[in-house]
């Protein structure tokens, strides 16, 4: 069953930026873009499983922090060499000012 | 049927190369010759994460399904002995011949040889997996480990051997550890690291005398007149292009293959890249380098592979390595060498970043070091300063609530 939990606050995240949610044992990424939308990816790179919460967001990309894989965070996809695997995306809402992920 | 693109070495660059051809849509025959038994495979992990844990394992760049489904032509344990530039042939060590349209040789380096170690069966070195996997059966706990030169290799396996419960002694000639590249600021953070762990780091040492026992393949060594008796001895004082096959057949070597900002060497049919090529580095005014990293390996191979296919692109990337001992990582964007004065940030309590600008005020290189990622975001933000050639106010760059990003927009 999914369900959504909530992660932040929405003032934890700045714009263009990023933050590491744990949640039940598992590391997830928050993002909140430039035109101030917020997205949820799985929380490592899928090469070395590097937390991407420690990254850069420039537009609409995450990069990693360590080998510089890059995904759209917006929909996971990998962006080139060295990752070839997708990141996992997740549903967002923000109500009164909290980011809530759906974790299925 | 044209012979297509060939690639002479199945490491990182090669790898890369072969992948970049098909993903620029090239259409023809690749072949990548590699002189290893494994399929491509990632390196760095075999002095760090992978020679600390209980299994080596391999990272491969590209499994046999995905060369498969690239078309890729791999050939494994196979050695280059001769290329003919005229007939645009290469010949095998077994005496087959293999044409090709265009060549990139991403020969990569072999690791420098100390003398003194010749036919001395203890003295090990690390470039291959097999290495690794050699050296790593032979940490086994409280070992005693000597390792001479206190360069990346030296340290990353002496924290690896350490964390396995060695006894490691390190063994630099130089007066500090990581002379070549790296601040004393940044040096010093890695050798008290080493020193909490119980690595004993002498500088300024020198080495007489090197006799094994073939038996037990202890080596016992003479330190500034005293002996030291080690169950294993790692020899890691950098490493040699292997530039043998191009300097053979005319092509122009200086400190490694040279070639121009396309990645073309003298002969506008061979390209070379990676640890093996020295180039022109645009951002430092021409500046002749060969850089032994792993992401210069990537970007150099992609590029050249660009370039068989006449995009006629250059070189622009800024130089960027990184090393991981115990929790800590240490990462360098540029060449701090070009640098005149230091501004240092502080990046939460127990980070920091050294940024090195040169007399005309341009960021040349920032260095940083700290537990985990801690410094990875302002060093990718610094390199992007750098590739630009900004002159970041220094008082912004110490200041830490001033975001580096905001100095991009400037």
């Amino acid at each position: 069953m999914s369900e959504w939990i909530e992660a932040c606050e929405v003032d934890d995240v700045d714009e263009e930026d990023v933050i590491r949610f744990d949640h039940a044992g598992k590391t997830f990424a928050i993002y909140r873009s430039p035109d101030d939308e917020f997205f949820a990816t799985d929380g490592l790179c899928t090469h070395e499983k590097v937390h991407l919460a420690d990254g850069l967001v420039m537009d609409d990309i995450i990069e990693c922090p360590k080998h510089n894989g890059r995904f759209n965070y917006k929909t996971g996809a990998a962006k080139g060499a060295p990752v070839c695997v997708n990141l996992q995306t997740y549903p967002v809402k923000v109500e009164s000012g909290k980011v809530l992920v759906q974790i299925g | 049927m044209t012979p297509g693109m060939v690639i002479v070495g199945a490491g990182e660059c090669g790898a890369r190369a072969t992948l970049a051809l098909r993903e620029e849509g090239y259409d023809g025959p690749v072949t990548l010759i590699g002189a290893e038994r494994h399929l491509p495979y990632e390196r760095p992990p075999l002095s760090k994460d992978g020679m600390a844990a209980e299994a080596i394992g391999a990272k491969v760049i590209a499994d046999a399904a995905r060369l498969l489904e690239a078309r890729i032509d791999l050939m494994l344990s196979s050695e280059v002995v001769r290329i003919d530039r005229n007939a645009r042939t290469l010949a095998l060590g077994g005496g087959r011949v293999i044409p090709y349209d265009k060549l990139l040789l991403a020969t990569g380096a072999r690791p420098r040889r100390l003398p003194m170690a010749e036919g001395i069966g203890g003295c090990v070195y690390l470039r291959t997996h097999d290495d690794a996997e050699a050296i790593r059966a032979r940490l086994r706990p409280d070992a005693h480990v000597a390792i001479i030169g206190g360069g990346f290799i030296g340290l990353e396996l002496a924290a690896a051997a350490s964390m396995r419960g060695c006894r490691v002694t390190v063994l630099e000639t130089q007066p500090r550890i990581l002379m070549r590249g790296v601040p004393a600021e940044i040096a010093d953070i890695i050798a008290e690291a080493h020193g909490r762990s119980g690595v004993v780091i002498r500088c300024g040492v020198s080495i007489s005398e090197m006799t094994a026992d073939d038996s037990t393949r202890a080596v016992s060594l003479v330190v500034d007149g005293a002996r030291i008796e080690a169950d294993l001895c790692i020899v890691g004082i950098g490493a040699v292009p292997n530039t043998e096959i191009a300097s053979d057949s005319g092509l122009a070597v200086e400190n490694g293959i040279r070639v121009d900002e396309t990645m073309a060497t003298s002969d506008p049919n061979i390209f070379a890249a990676g640890d093996c090529a020295s180039f022109p580095l645009v951002i430092y005014g021409g500046r002749r380098v060969r850089l032994e990293a792993w992401r210069n390996a990537q970007e150099q191979g992609a590029l050249a592979a660009r370039n068989m296919l006449s995009k006629g692109e250059q070189h622009s990337a800024v130089p960027w390595f990184w090393s991981d001992q115990y929790d800590l990582s240490m990462q360098i964007a540029g060449l701090v060498d070009e640098g005149v004065t230091t501004v240092r940030r502080e990046v939460g309590a127990d980070a920091f970043i050294l940024f090195h600008l040169a007399a005309d005020g341009r960021l040349v290189a920032a260095s940083g070091i700290g537990p985990g990622n801690a410094v990875a975001r302002d060093i990718r933000l610094a390199e992007m300063l750098i590739a630009r050639g900004a002159k970041p106010p220094g008082d912004k760059l110490a200041a830490s609530d001033t975001k580096l990003k905001s100095l991009l927009a400037a």
